[in-house]
């Protein structure tokens, strides 16, 4: 298997024998971080496009077809569009939690991408509270979001920010729980022992029942995490025309959008992670041909291949179901999936104790 | 008919007969109050639906007709009643607590004639400005633009509504009333909202996510359509009817041709029967589809919208060939129809009726099973049979409630009591009811398409009528069924080539004025499950 860790050890070693250990620590970082920018735009870019040509073709339509060939250039112009657009100056809004709101949203997003599994050896940061470290700063997301609502003195805003919140307390126990069942099974918190453990297997197949659940739910609470329909409830546009970011212009609202396109590729990314190995092939205990083959596709189209799969999925939840009501939102979680959470954490212990796992 | 109005006059001898095309009685006002509990509660009236209230100018006079309908026995009286009062402060007493709908209808006789309704608890302006001088539809009306310009201000607004009573000496009291309480979180639900369809405004105090009281504002997009008739030839006002309710323009153009015809005398052909009864239907099934899309839509479902309009562009093709026009299509007109079919319309019916059960059935399988919808829908906005008569809830709406309300049916017009459908009644009353039962109507339509698509008679489209057209003296009240329910059409003639009055009553005003009933208690989501689910359009409350 292609293994890309040679990369970053050569260019780690080149440029300590030209410079002092903290600046190529210094320039190592400067690096990641452009490297991460370039990748985040590109991402939501792409994600911009996916959504539209897949909502288009769930809706007997064409999509986007004009900017460019099929269409591939729409998002680009939507980012530029968005990038010149006028920020509007709003009064008896309290300015600086105005302002600081949509880098909240972003930044949360950023920092969950460091721990990501992009491939062999292409993980940004792999220590050994990992997963616990992605589920951290994902839930700073929602004070973003919180704060934009509240900073936006508008009666609609305050209600979506009030739903997002109650909305995203309660689904990111459910997000924790499901991770946990996995992470018993894996036995580390770590991402890059997580992906190894799935080197014979991955854990959907390993754990079968109780991680064929776990993912059930994984991937409902994480729909409900990026606030995308049928839980799409804080910004319902039907209801609150556009929830906690309508007041936000120009690209203060770009930021919005763009997180929560990436939101849905690292909730997508995560699921991959715990459940289909995250850039590991897929590998059959036994089929040593067959893994082979699989070995020769690289790693980081193995990873994102995965993710965008499970977007898909969650695509098609949002165009295909009607929304959820509040109340109806909340006792999902609070009724049904906290309850079979807890069972299958159990469950998942109990399989792990006695090796009835494969 | 006319023994109703002896039976009246022989169980209340204080009222009167009046003669004319329709049964009507005419009482004081004094008294006003208690034939109107006689004529709601009585065994053998039961004049439990208040039709409409047709405010009116006789010069001389101010006054009302009421026109009421009993459900039971499927009869329809008119009472008129005449202000008391100076020409100032006219009054009459206020029929509010008997029939819900009531409320609504006073405030707009109040804001159109400024006769002040004794015991109303919201006597404020239905659809003009707070501050706009005059009362329109007076035939001493100032029309000098100086006296209500265009403001450049924002709107003016008030937090409270009047009450007016009688004192010993007979004087009119007015006292001020809160129309919330004074700490209540009032949210705007429009006027610009997704949700509203259209310039309405909803008032909504809410608790948390439950809402508490619901004020409708409306007259955003008045165009004073009434007082507008009044100033033009029989003809001219055709062209107004599609443009208040406009999915339902070929059935609302058709009420006011019949009733024309009616009171002209003219006979038209059996062809331009059967054409206009073929477009009220495909309306309906057009008008019903855009609803199943734009309702899923308020529930998040945007794709349902694209499967629906799939069907509805079919619609507008077969309209467009023939009518040339893909809304307000003036097709209709007295006489007949304004050009005849186009070629390929037959054949266009029927593939639209072939493609139609695989969408219904599709729009079933992707919705109305999914579990999301049907927990959003089931249960939420009940409206029980008696509320939807005492609040006028008509068409699908209504007859989600239980209450048989077609006036295709009940008035059989045009060749409609030839034709083989059923009147589709359902009994749950909440908004999935509301919305199956849309969905069933489409079905029950394309069957009368199917009876008359190879049935179109030769002949001619249009009767010739005279070019100048001036209808006797006298008053017509008519009922049909709009797409959204009871479309009621008054009109008064003096013997001139312009009406006297039109008085245009639509379904979607009660419709929209049940809202604050039914949502009561319930989510801002619920708000909107409910509100779409009554599939009001705003032009038709406005007019």
């Amino acid at each position: 298997m292609q293994d890309f860790s040679f990369l970053t050890t050569w260019l780690d070693n080149s440029l300590r024998s030209i410079m002092p250990g903290w600046l190529s620590v210094t320039v190592e970082c400067l690096l990641v971080g452009v490297g991460l920018l370039l990748v985040y735009a590109l991402l939501a870019l792409f994600y911009i496009y996916y959504e539209r040509k897949l909502c288009a073709a769930f809706q007997c339509r064409l999509g986007p077809n004009r900017v460019g060939p099929w269409g591939l250039l729409q998002s680009f112009a939507d980012m530029f569009k968005m990038l010149i657009k006028e920020i509007i100056h709003l009064n008896h809004i309290d300015r600086f939690l105005f302002a600081l709101a949509p880098y909240l949203v972003i930044i949360a997003s950023m920092l969950a991408f460091a721990v990501l599994p992009w491939g062999n050896g292409l993980q940004i940061i792999d220590f050994n509270i990992g997963i616990f470290f992605l589920i951290a700063v994902s839930s700073i997301g929602v004070l973003g979001i919180l704060l934009a609502g509240w900073s936006s003195n508008n009666k609609f805003t305050l209600i979506g920010s009030l739903r997002s919140g109650a909305q995203m307390v309660s689904y990111e126990l459910s997000i924790g729980l499901s991770v946990i069942t996995m992470v018993c099974l894996a036995g580390t918190m770590s991402v890059g022992g997580i992906v190894q453990e799935q080197e014979n297997l991955w854990f959907i197949f390993k754990g079968h029942v109780p991680a064929v659940i776990a993912f059930i739910i994984y991937m409902i609470a994480g729909t409900a995490e990026t606030n995308r329909g049928p839980f799409d409830l804080p910004e319902a546009e039907s209801e609150l025309t556009a929830g906690y970011h309508t007041e936000y212009s120009g690209m203060h609202f770009g930021f919005f959008y763009l997180a929560e396109y990436l939101n849905l590729f690292i909730v997508s990314g995560v699921a991959s992670l715990l459940f289909l190995g995250g850039w590991m092939p897929l590998h059959f205990p036994g089929w040593d041909a067959f893994n082979h083959i699989m070995d020769y596709i690289p790693s980081v189209v193995w990873f994102i291949g995965k993710a965008v799969l499970l977007s898909f999925v969650i695509i098609w939840f949002k165009w295909t179901f009607p929304r959820l009501r509040i109340d109806q939102l909340l006792s999902l979680e609070w009724k049904y999936l906290l309850p079979i959470n807890l069972v299958n954490l159990v469950l998942m212990v109990l399989i792990i104790v006695n090796g009835w796992h494969f | 008919m006319a023994n109703i109005t002896d039976k009246i006059v022989k169980l209340f001898p204080d009222a009167t007969v009046v003669e004319g095309n329709d049964p009507m009685v005419t009482v004081a006002d004094s008294r006003w109050h208690d034939l109107a509990a006689l004529l709601r509660d009585n065994e053998e009236l039961k004049f439990d639906y208040l039709v409409t209230i047709v405010g009116m100018d006789w010069t001389e006079h101010l006054g009302c007709i009421y026109y009421l309908m009993s459900t039971e026995y499927n009869t329809v009286v008119g009472v008129k009643v005449l202000a008391e009062g100076t020409r100032e402060t006219p009054y009459i007493h206020s029929v509010a607590d008997l029939w819900a709908v009531a409320v609504t209808y006073e405030r707009e006789v109040f804001d159109f004639f400024g006769i002040v309704f004794i015991g109303n608890p919201d006597m404020r302006r239905l659809f003009l400005n707070l501050d706009w001088k005059g009362y329109p539809l007076r035939k001493d009306y100032d029309e000098d633009p100086a006296l209500n310009p265009v403001s450049t201000e924002s709107e003016r607004q008030t937090d409270f509504t009047d009450v007016y009573s009688l004192d010993e000496n007979g004087n009119v009291q007015k006292k001020e009333v809160r129309v919330f309480e004074k700490d209540d979180f009032v949210v705007n639900i429009g006027p610009q909202h997704p949700a509203t369809h259209g310039v309405l405004r909803f008032r909504t105090a809410v608790n948390g996510e439950e809402i508490k009281k619901i004020d409708l504002y409306c007259g955003y997009i008045h165009r004073g359509i009434e007082k507008l008739c009044e100033n033009l030839a029989y003809p001219q006002t055709l062209h107004f009817m599609d443009r208040m309710d406009y999915f339902s323009a070929h059935n609302y153009h058709h009420a006011l041709c019949m009733l024309i015809e009616k009171a002209a005398g003219i006979e038209i052909s059996r062809r331009a029967q059967v054409i206009r009864v073929m477009m009220d239907e495909l309306s309906r099934i057009a008008s019903h589809c855009l609803f199943i899309g734009t309702y899923c839509m308020d529930l998040g479902a945007t794709t349902m919208l694209f499967y629906a309009l799939r069907v509805r562009e079919q619609i507008l093709d077969i309209m467009e060939k023939t009518c040339g026009a893909r809304m307000t299509f003036n097709y209709e007109c007295i006489g007949g129809v304004m050009q005849d079919l186009a070629p390929d319309f037959v054949q266009d019916v029927k593939a639209l009726l072939e493609v139609l059960p695989k969408n219904i059935k599709e729009y079933n399988e992707i919705f109305t099973g999914n579990v999301i919808a049907r927990n959003r829908m089931e249960g939420v906005g009940v409206l029980s049979r008696e509320d939807a008569i005492s609040y006028a809830v008509t068409g699908p709406s209504g007859r989600a409630s239980g209450w048989a309300c077609d006036m295709r049916k009940l008035f059989p017009y045009s060749i409609y009591s030839e034709l083989d459908f059923e009147e589709v009644v359902m009994t749950e009353g909440d908004s999935m009811a509301r919305f199956k039962c849309r969905m069933r109507e489409m079905e029950e339509s394309a069957k009368i398409l199917a009876q008359l698509v190879d049935n179109i008679p030769e002949g001619e489209y249009c009767v010739k009528v005279p070019k100048v057209l001036k209808l006797p003296v006298g008053s017509w009240f008519q009922l049909t069924e709009g797409c959204r329910g009871a479309f009621g059409l008054y009109l008064e003639s003096d013997g001139n080539t312009k009406p006297y009055r039109l008085k245009i009553a639509p379904p979607c005003l009660p419709q929209a004025a049940v809202v604050d009933h039914i949502t009561r208690g319930q989510k801002i989501a619920d708000l909107i499950t409910i509100g779409g689910s009554m599939d009001y359009i705003v032009p038709d409350i406005d007019r």
